[in-house]
């Protein structure tokens, strides 16, 4: 749980500094690569996980997302558009009261958003939401 | 369930049903010039809860003439549907004879001729009639307004909206939501609501920026007909987008569909016979909306400045659309028994400003707003040789006026000016005056700006304005038009995908092909960025006015559209 809790405030303090320093695959790597490290291939199910998110960015340097998925141990959140797609991964120990995590991330342009919750089974799931990033201005 | 008959006659292109006290029935009294006050607002509604709507009047208190679209494109399962029918499919549609009252009021076709017919449209005083006449035959009718109301006119931008918000104090308005309100201000904002405003101000969609918390009620209960209503109001979603995020930092906005549903829920277990949803979405959202968010008997919609004669029903919602600029008033009278919604009879009475007459004390509160601006906005500029209008997708002749403005008055190659719905029209024949020019500038971010951009530059802003009008998901659109072009021809496929929809930029004083890499002088006005500088627009297209005198702008055709 501390743990957990300290992983979570540091993510959430500065998500991509946080990101950067955690991220296991190399710059290169491909978002499928990512994908792949962290579910080890296995196949990924919809439904059971929660992702929201904005469909318009009010300001894509910081982008409030949430993500939500009951009895998962981990969830990784991927921004597919950015240069480097990984945003963080939040680990849920056994005596975390909610399997939530909330946080700001900044989008270089319009995307996905994408989270992989992995169960306790270790099973995974997967959700994305489209967030468009926009130049604004003309509205009226 | 609503009993079928009343299904049908709510529903949409079921214009025989409508009978007497539909649109069939003025067209012909307006043919044969025998349109009365009486006949516009019509006789008492059956049912026993009256709601009257009213949106988008952009701080016009006085009647205006207003043309509507030639051009206003649907895409995606919007296409081909209402509000996106001009001309002879509006008028099939909805049963208007050509030439009648009605087609003047809600199509774009031969508007100067039909205007000197029938009138000008709206008044704060005409509508404060039509809205006593219907309080007179139901007391406690609720008045609901769907926002941009304090801006849009000098008065307004002078009083930061004082005038608006007091005469809609007078003319009792029980709840409202809000859209260009935020462009005067959080502080401001805050002030009127919390000291002036006599009603709820409602945005279940507007949230603390920091905490993400809510932060104006989300809702207001009223106890009418002996049944409880819900009224959730729905600001507009993308106002940090659109609009300069800096005049309003303390807000974020956004659909927040989950919370609407939480709300509809809990109105529902509160004993709600009805839920309204006041709504500051535009109609394409709201149409998505009503799907995804069950359990909405009425959405009254606004934005997107469209007028439809009749509800449109979607599953067990119905849509109304009551224009913008105080052309229009809807009445809704509705049967809500044992709990739920049984009964719908709709009507979109159009204002018209020379049947319908000024209420007198309505009369002297906007005239006393009014006073202290009088000289300064009768000025006269110059004169209009040809209509002048703004509204539809693409170049409105008005903004050809300010574009030409712009590239003369700040010497540049190419200017850009906002695709904003609102601005009233002016006459062939007339003057223009400061009021005029005021109507289709006044708001808190006038800055003409001169600036330099790559020609790649300039097609990823008319991409991205594309999108945000023609994305074929109605949750990322932003229910403005599109960016009004001077110094630059261009062709749009509608039906392209994102990035690809611009192609042949060509800059029309050379008339050589736009060079991606080369940069334009380019002028502008409206930026939603902080510190924007150059004199207010306003001061730009009244120099150009004086220069010419008269003013000539027939409709261009230097936007190419395809795939519609």
């Amino acid at each position: 749980m501390t743990h957990t809790r300290r992983e979570t405030l540091l993510i959430g303090l500065g998500a991509f500094a946080a990101a950067t320093g955690l991220a296991g695959p190399s710059l290169a790597a491909t978002l499928e690569e990512r994908i792949d490290a962290f579910t080890g291939g296995a196949a990924m199910a919809e439904g059971g996980i929660t992702l929201t998110a904005p469909e318009i960015a009010e300001n894509g340097n910081t982008v409030p997302i949430s993500v939500e998925a009951p009895g998962a141990v981990a969830i990784m959140l991927l921004a597919s558009g950015n240069p480097n797609p990984d945003v963080g991964t939040f680990h849920f120990g056994p005596l975390a009261a909610s399997q939530r995590a909330a946080t700001r991330i900044r989008l270089a342009a319009t995307q996905e958003v994408i989270a992989i919750a992995q169960m306790a089974d270790g099973s995974f799931l997967r959700t994305s939401r489209e967030v468009k990033v926009t130049i604004g201005g003309c509205g009226g | 369930m609503i009993p079928r008959r009343q299904f049908l006659q709510a529903g949409l292109a079921a214009s025989a049903l409508w009978g007497a006290s539909g649109f069939g029935a003025w067209s012909r009294l307006a043919a044969q010039q025998r349109l009365t006050q009486e006949d516009l607002i019509g006789p008492p509604g059956p049912g026993n809860l009256t709601l009257i709507h009213i949106t988008d009047i952009h701080a016009q208190t006085q009647p205006v003439w207003f043309r509507e679209p030639e051009i206003n494109l649907g895409v995606g399962e919007a296409r081909g549907q209402p509000p996106h029918l001009t001309a002879e499919e509006f008028r099939a549609a909805f049963g208007i004879a050509k030439g009648s009252a009605l087609d003047y009021a809600l199509t774009w076709e031969d508007f100067v001729a039909l205007g000197r017919e029938y009138g000008r449209m709206g008044g704060l005083d005409r509508i404060a009639t039509v809205v006593k006449a219907i309080r007179a035959d139901r007391p406690d009718a609720l008045l609901l307004d769907g926002g941009d109301t304090w801006q849009g006119s000098l008065p307004a931008l002078r009083t930061a909206g004082q005038d608006m918000v007091e005469l809609l104090g007078a003319l009792g308005v029980d709840a409202m939501t809000a859209h260009w309100e935020f462009t005067l201000g959080s502080d401001r904002v805050r002030e009127i609501v919390e000291t002036q405003l006599a009603c709820p101000f409602l945005g279940a969609n507007i949230f603390d920026a920091e905490w993400d918390e809510p932060a104006f009620a989300p809702m207001a209960v009223f106890e009418r007909g002996g049944t409880k209503v819900a009224v959730i109001g729905q600001a507009f979603p993308y106002l940090p987008v659109a609009n300069p995020r800096w005049l309003f930092p303390d807000y974020s906005f956004g659909l927040r569909l989950e919370r609407l549903a939480e709300l509809v829920a809990q109105a529902r277990e509160d004993g709600a016979g009805i839920v309204v949803l006041l709504s500051h979405n535009g109609f394409d959202v709201d149409r998505k909306v009503a799907r995804d968010v069950p359990g909405i008997d009425v959405i009254l919609t606004g934005h997107t400045h469209d007028a439809i004669p009749e509800p449109v029903q979607v599953e067990q919602t119905f849509l109304i659309a009551s224009g913008s600029h105080g052309k229009f008033v809807s009445r809704l009278d509705l049967d809500v028994r044992d709990g739920r919604m049984q009964g719908l009879t709709h009507r979109l009475i159009p204002v018209f400003s020379d049947v319908i007459a000024p209420d007198p004390e309505m009369a002297a509160r906007v005239e006393a707003t009014r006073v202290p601006f009088a000289e300064e906005m009768a000025e006269v500029l110059g004169h209009a040789e040809s209509l002048l209008y703004r509204r539809g997708n693409f170049n409105g002749t008005w903004d050809d006026v300010i574009c030409d403005a712009l590239l003369a008055q700040r010497d540049a190659e190419i200017a850009l000016s906002p695709g904003f719905r609102w601005g009233a029209s002016v006459m062939p024949g007339e003057a223009i005056t400061r009021e005029d020019v005021f109507n289709v500038t006044a708001m808190t971010y006038p800055a003409a700006y001169r600036t330099e951009m790559t020609g790649e530059m300039l097609k990823a802003v008319l991409e991205d304005v594309a999108d945000n009008l023609f994305n074929p998901d109605p949750y990322y659109q932003q229910g403005g038009d599109m960016v009004r072009v001077g110094g630059l021809a261009y062709r749009i496929d509608v039906g392209a995908p994102m990035g690809s929809r611009i192609s042949d930029l060509t800059l029309l004083a050379s008339g050589e092909p736009v060079d991606p890499a080369r940069t334009y002088v380019v002028a502008g006005w409206a930026s939603v960025n902080e510190g924007t500088e150059g004199p207010p627009i306003w001061e730009v297209v009244e120099a150009h006015i004086r220069s010419l005198g008269t003013i000539r702008a027939e409709p261009r055709t230097h936007v190419t559209v395809t795939g519609i």
